[in-house]
């Protein structure tokens, strides 16, 4: 074992009690090791209509003429991958480390394996994921799609997934992340490395579909270059024990952008710590941080960080929450740093209950109470995920209708 | 079709209409005139349903019923229609989608909104950075929508210019005519109006059958709209205050 590898393993040893700094606590030894085996599935479409189902309430289709490619993984194995465009690389993390030994230089940079005790046992139990190149100048023509389903019962899944888009690339990318139907109690660790090269951008859409006893704790950062873009939108809409989660965008080159948007719903019982975090090193870089959230009785705490370190730097920041309950609480931490002159942050923050008058007007044209409610938070939510693109939104916004709504 | 009784209503509790009757009869265009702050809009509101607006005593009728215990969208079901002066943003709602919803389905937005050139707003987010005139015309589109029996039109002239005024006034006239003719016919099976104007624009494009003047929350006067109108130009508010005093 090489110097460096023996320094991490080290460190990751060491930070195996670490309290991460937000959330709930998880104690990792009430969840045993999710199998690293996997029954393979030949074809998305011979599915059965149950698991079918849950796939597609998290945006994984089985339709292979609208997803380049899919891969799929069941508690902590590969359990399924299919391309069209053999140009593009989609494999398993350990397989692309296996297959690149330049790939061993890239992961574990941007999460580092001690961030807390989540990432030091992804990192000790050699986690899989999924690994993703788009090569310099090509563009996907479709999106390519991820599923990390947990399967068994009270079990700690643990994914290392790494992305390149390479320079002048372009890719949509929908990571579902769910469990299967009958599994109440679980952990799901995900660290998430994203490199987005010269000119290059990723529309990443990311739908959690939880069970009201699962802990949730992805680690995510995303290291931008000059002219890049990272689209991210996340959308979690079903109960759930807690999300923890912080993803933090990197804009390293000049005229970086970035777009964060989070819709979220917390039911009764529910933890949501929301936040993403924008840091500009580079001068000319633009970020905009959105969030839009909904407590029905649960606890939600929207985060937000822009970190200005170069010149030429604008971020926006805008966090809106929604009660629509006697209980639930809703609280807003935006955070906005300048360190050089020349730059221009700004926040927007608004908590509270849908307004009488909105409700109002749309019963004023016939919509019962119930009806008017509902519109209205579906506008609210939707607004938080224009940046998908259009096609994509439809699909979306219908998940969003059905599933999350029950409309 | 809509008589009001003895109406007092209250606001953040200060009284803001007094003692109030008046009365739409079916197939009639009335207009309701009065200064700013009169109470005309807290009238409609009222009569709307919307909260904040109590009725201290006295009732509303709506074709023989009651309106107190019902709630706003039963009274639009009933058939009353609301155009407002000032409607709020409703962020992340298409007017596509309302417009939709208030037909319930009966209606293709594509169509009507192209009668109304409003095609380019269907996919916008309903008065979110609209003009005055687009507001205006984004609120006849939705009443097309609803298709009520009983309008209720908040200023459809305020905030607009000339040429829209024309597109405004016309559309308003097409909805309340609904394709009768003959004026037997219309107060029998006719729509009905209350049109709140300051200027008086409308009753260029409107037949309106009679008016009331709202000054300080009470009814000073009704009659002949054009005459009450030309009243008005010619003497002001002050005067009709003045004159019911005397009486």
């Amino acid at each position: 074992m090489q110097a460096e590898e023996l320094n991490l393993k080290k460190r990751a040893e060491k930070a195996l009690q670490k309290r991460a700094r937000y959330g709930e606590d998880f104690d990792l030894k009430s969840f045993g090791a999710a199998p690293k085996f996997a029954k393979p599935i030949k074809d998305l479409r011979e599915l059965d209509p149950e698991s079918k189902k849950t796939l597609l309430q998290v945006g994984i289709v089985p339709d292979a003429k609208a997803r380049l490619g899919s891969l799929i993984i069941t508690d902590n194995a590969l359990a399924h991958t299919s391309l069209s465009d053999k140009s593009l690389e989609l494999l398993s993390t350990q397989q692309a480390l296996k297959k690149h030994p330049w790939l061993k230089a890239y992961a574990w940079k941007l999460v580092p394996v001690d961030t807390d005790k989540y990432s030091a046992k992804s990192y000790l139990e050699a986690a899989d994921g999924y690994f993703i190149r788009v090569p310099a100048g090509k563009k996907a023509s479709f999106p390519l799609q991820t599923c990390l389903l947990l399967r068994s019962e009270k079990v700690s899944q643990t994914l290392h997934n790494i992305v390149f888009v390479e320079e002048g690339a372009q890719l949509d990318l929908i990571t579902g992340c769910t469990v299967e139907k009958g599994v109440e109690e679980g952990l799901h660790l995900g660290i998430s490395e994203i490199y987005i090269k010269k000119g290059a951008s990723l529309n990443f859409t990311m739908i959690h579909n939880w069970n009201k006893q699962i802990g949730v704790r992805p680690r995510t950062v995303v290291c931008v270059e000059e002219g890049g873009s990272f689209v991210s939108n996340y959308i979690c809409l079903k109960p759930v024990r807690s999300v923890q989660s912080y993803p933090t965008v990197r804009l390293e080159g000049k005229g970086a952008v970035t777009r964060l948007s989070t819709i979220a719903i917390a039911y009764p019982g529910s933890e949501l710590d929301l936040g993403s975090r924008a840091v500009f090193n580079a001068p000319g870089t633009r970020a905009e941080l959105i969030s839009r959230t909904i407590t029905t009785g649960g606890k939600i705490i929207a985060r937000g960080e822009m970190l200005g370190w170069a010149k030429g730097a604008k971020g926006h920041l805008e966090c809106r929450g929604l009660i629509l309950s006697e209980s639930g609480s809703q609280r807003a931490i935006p955070i906005l740093e300048a360190n050089v002159e020349d730059i221009e942050l700004t926040h927007e923050a608004a908590v509270g209950k849908l307004a009488r008058a909105q409700v109002e007007y749309l019963m004023a044209r016939g919509l019962s109470e119930e009806e008017a409610v509902g519109m209205l938070v579906r506008g609210f939510l939707d607004v938080g995920i224009r940046a998908i693109p259009k096609k994509l939104r439809r699909e979306i916004e219908d998940t969003i209708t059905k599933t999350a709504l029950g409309m | 079709m809509l008589k009001i009784e003895k109406l007092t209503v209250e606001v953040a509790g200060k009284v803001l209409l007094r003692d109030l009757d008046l009365e739409v009869k079916k197939g009639h265009t009335n207009i309701l005139f009065g200064p700013n702050g009169a109470g005309k809009s807290a009238l409609m509101r009222t009569i709307m349903g919307f909260s904040g607006y109590k009725v201290i005593s006295g009732r509303i009728l709506f074709n023989g019923e009651e309106l107190a215990e019902l709630s706003v969208d039963e009274r639009a079901k009933r058939g009353i229609g609301i155009m407002m002066q000032r409607p709020p943003d409703i962020s992340g709602v298409r007017l596509r989608e309302l417009i939709k919803a208030t037909s319930r389905g009966r209606i293709e937005p594509e169509a009507l909104a192209k009668t109304l050139d409003l095609k380019p707003f269907l996919d916008r987010d309903v008065n979110v950075g609209f003009s005055g005139g687009e507001i205006k015309r984004s609120e006849l589109l939705q009443l097309a929508a609803q298709d009520p029996a009983f309008f209720l039109l908040d200023e459809p002239e305020s905030g607009v210019d000339l040429v829209s005024i024309g597109q405004i006034g016309k559309l308003i006239r097409k909805m309340l005519s609904a394709g009768i003719k003959c004026p037997g016919e219309r107060y029998e099976k006719g729509k009905s109006a209350l049109i709140i104007t300051h200027t008086g624009q409308i009753l260029d494009y409107v037949r309106a059958d009679r008016g009331y003047i709202l000054c300080e929350g009470r009814i000073m006067c009704s009659g002949n709209p054009l005459e009450l109108l030309d009243e008005i130009k010619s003497r002001g508010y002050e005067e009709c205050i003045r004159c019911k005093l005397k009486s």
